[in-house]
């Protein structure tokens, strides 16, 4: 599905390499997790496979379902299939979140040659998997994300990726904020979302997100390298002693 | 103050190649406008009212030629029920206009005013605009009051049942136009005006609306997108007690627009909105020239303006909220921003705030920048291409002006309209 190999990354504005040359291969179908200490590159990772300005890759590539990503704009990846779960949502004044939804799926619809969805069809697709999230129609109507608890806005990141149906989901941190009920509520969305033809990457600081999204590998992130790949035991390993034991050993 | 020579030869310059004309029984009014000319002397660049916006062309004997425009595109407002009344190159054309009966409400083109001993029309013309000079010199509108050719007297008097609207259409690649409307909304009376159109190659147009006590008047214009064209416009309001007036302007091109609005509320509980939305391409200069002033009590005013310009188009906002002491518990808004689309545009603001009442609230803020690299992002991200999520955001920063617009049918279509203007700007 996703594969990623020797991939390096540095800032475009200043001389700092963030990722020194990571490999990863995301199959269909598994869910992957990405832990590691601050500043070490995870989300640098999600924001170049989604095609963020400000960075420069110096080398490596990143394929998904063998094209090239990183050879493609930010909407052709997005219509390739490749869907990001950001970390901080973004707020939009003015723009109705429905209005949004509506116009990123059929956008994407098109790029790939499908039939639009139509006003009715959607409004029942999307009054569906609303529910199943706990979105309500206030929160559908509001402009995308503006004033929208810390909840509300990842609930809405997971409603997205379910109109959606992209073929790799990223979760960057899709956590933090969260209480203990909306972080159960948002991985329910996700868990539902698990599909033999769809392939995840879950980054996360914490264990307890992989509670909920239970996954077939962890990989240990730090300083731009994947250092440490294993079964869910990593993440315990990881909750249980830090970091400070895995880097020691790696290093 | 004694004018200097350069602004008494310029001002005599002009009105020597003009002759007042005789329209209706408003000739004394005609004549004080000019005597107001004469003593203000006409706008110049050096004025500091005038800082942002050359005045040149408002000035000169001479009208610049405009080339007509072909419209692409339904005419606005096709699909409303109204009355309409046609100005072609700014003469009333009765073949083109509808009867111009409707049930609570009076029309009379102004050359008609004396015939139906129409008092409260000549109470009125010019009197508002007079008023209005203090303490800021508006010349183009004595100007205007004192050489307006035709316009329309409108009395309402009850709840009128569909909108009046005023349709200008420009014709003549050198027309030059004084148009002059007055409106009195009588008291509880309610009336929507809708304008639209460039009415001509240059365009000076000053409507007087007095609105009586619990009077009510809903104003949607759109100024023609006709590229060459150049307009100065001024309203000049008055609102008495627990009256509403709200005013919402869309400018999609045109070389040159100075829209002034000046309102008075006098009664208490008054409300007034003033917004406008425009989109400027290229040789565009816009220009939005507000004063309100608060006499009554708890009145509220709201400024709301958006500029989008690109390609070395210039804004400017010059919005003033003044407070007098009766004018306790005043509400007052302002906003004006600007969505610069690249490095070669410029927004000019001044936002004023004069306060004289301790018991108000008021604020105001201007802002201007790019479109939002995050949102944009955001956007692409999932799946939404470049150029459509930048038109979506321009869209989006104009709603907060449209959004003033309470019919929101009307406000849906002008959304429409400008999302076709910013494709062909991109395809044109």
């Amino acid at each position: 599905m996703l594969e990623i190999k020797g991939l390096k990354v540095k800032l475009e504005e200043e001389d700092k390499q963030i990722l020194k040359g990571v490999d990863l291969t995301v199959e269909a179908g598994k869910v992957h997790a990405i832990m590691g200490p601050n500043g070490s590159g995870k989300s640098t990772l999600s924001y170049v496979l989604s095609g963020r300005d400000g960075y420069e890759v110096t080398g490596g590539s990143a394929t998904l379902l063998g094209d090239d990503l990183l050879d493609m704009e930010t909407e052709e990846r997005a219509a390739a299939g490749l869907f990001l779960a950001f970390q901080y949502p973004v707020e939009i004044p003015g723009v109705g979140n429905m209005t949004f939804l509506r116009t990123a799926v059929n956008a994407q619809r098109k790029a790939r040659g499908e039939e639009e969805m139509s006003a009715a069809e959607f409004l029942k697709v999307v009054r569906a998997k609303a529910k199943t999230l706990k979105i309500d129609a206030d929160m559908l109507k509001r402009p995308v994300n503006v004033g929208f608890s810390g909840g509300e806005k990842k609930r809405n990141e997971i409603l997205q990726m379910a109109m959606l149906e992209p073929k790799m989901c990223i979760l960057d941190e899709t956590d933090s904020g969260l209480d203990v009920d909306a972080m159960k509520l948002v991985s329910e969305g996700v868990n539902a979302l698990r599909d033999e033809g769809r392939g995840f990457l879950v980054i996360t600081h914490y264990q307890r997100l992989l509670d909920h999204i239970k996954p077939d590998v962890v990989h240990i992130m730090a300083d731009g390298r994947i250092v440490k790949s294993g079964g869910p035991e990593l993440a315990l390993e990881v909750e249980n002693n830090g970091y400070a034991d895995i880097l020691a050993e790696t290093a | 103050m004694a004018l200097d020579d350069l602004k008494t030869s310029a001002t005599e310059g002009r009105l020597s190649s003009m002759t007042l004309p005789d329209v209706g029984c408003t000739a004394e009014a005609r004549q004080d406008a000019l005597a107001r000319v004469r003593a203000m002397g006409l706008p110049q660049r050096r004025d500091e009212y005038w800082k942002w916006t050359r005045p040149d062309t408002f000035v000169q004997t001479e009208a610049p030629r405009a080339s007509l425009f072909h419209m692409d595109e339904t005419p606005l407002f096709d699909a409303v029920d109204r009355l309409k009344i046609v100005f072609v190159d700014g003469v009333y054309s009765a073949e083109r206009s509808d009867d111009l009966s409707l049930e609570g409400v009076q029309i009379d083109r102004l050359e008609d005013i004396c015939c139906t001993d129409e008092h409260w029309a000549e109470d009125l013309y010019g009197t508002l605009e007079a008023a209005g000079q203090v303490p800021v010199e508006r010349p183009l509108a004595a100007l205007n009051t004192a050489f307006a050719g035709d316009g329309v007297a409108i009395r309402v008097t009850g709840k009128v049942s569909k909108p009046i609207s005023l349709m200008y259409t420009h014709e003549s690649e050198v027309s030059d136009v004084f148009l002059h409307h007055i409106i009195r909304v009588e008291t509880g009376a309610e009336l929507t005006i809708l304008e639209n159109g460039p009415a001509a190659a240059r365009f000076n147009k000053c409507m007087e609306i007095d609105i009586a006590d619990g009077g009510t008047l809903h104003h949607v214009r759109a100024q023609g997108r006709d590229h060459e064209r150049r307009a100065v416009t001024h309203m000049f309001a008055r609102l008495g007690e627990e009256s509403v007036f709200k005013s919402f302007t869309l400018t999609a091109n045109g070389v040159l627009t100075r829209n002034e609005a000046v309102v008075e509320l006098t009664g208490d509980n008054a409300v007034v909105h003033i917004a406008g939305a425009c989109v400027g391409d290229g040789d565009f200069h816009h220009d939005d020239t507000v004063f309100i002033t608060h006499k009554g009590v708890n009145c509220e005013s709201r400024q709301v303006f958006k500029k989008v310009l690109c390609n070395g188009a210039t804004g400017v906002f010059q919005g003033k909220i003044l407070v007098k002491q009766s004018a306790q518990k005043t509400d007052g808004y302002q906003i004006s921003q600007s969505l610069l689309l690249d490095e070669d545009s410029q927004f000019y603001a001044k936002p004023e705030l004069e306060i004289y009442a301790d018991d108000v609230a008021c604020s105001h803020g201007s802002t201007s920048g790019a479109i939002d690299e995050d949102a944009l992002f955001y956007l692409r991200a999932r799946g939404v291409p470049h150029d459509m999520a930048t038109d979506l955001l321009t869209l989006a920063f104009l709603a907060e002006a449209l959004d003033e617009i309470e019919d929101e049918a009307l406000a849906a279509d002008l959304y429409t309209r400008l999302e076709g203007w910013l494709v062909r700007r991109r395809h044109g």
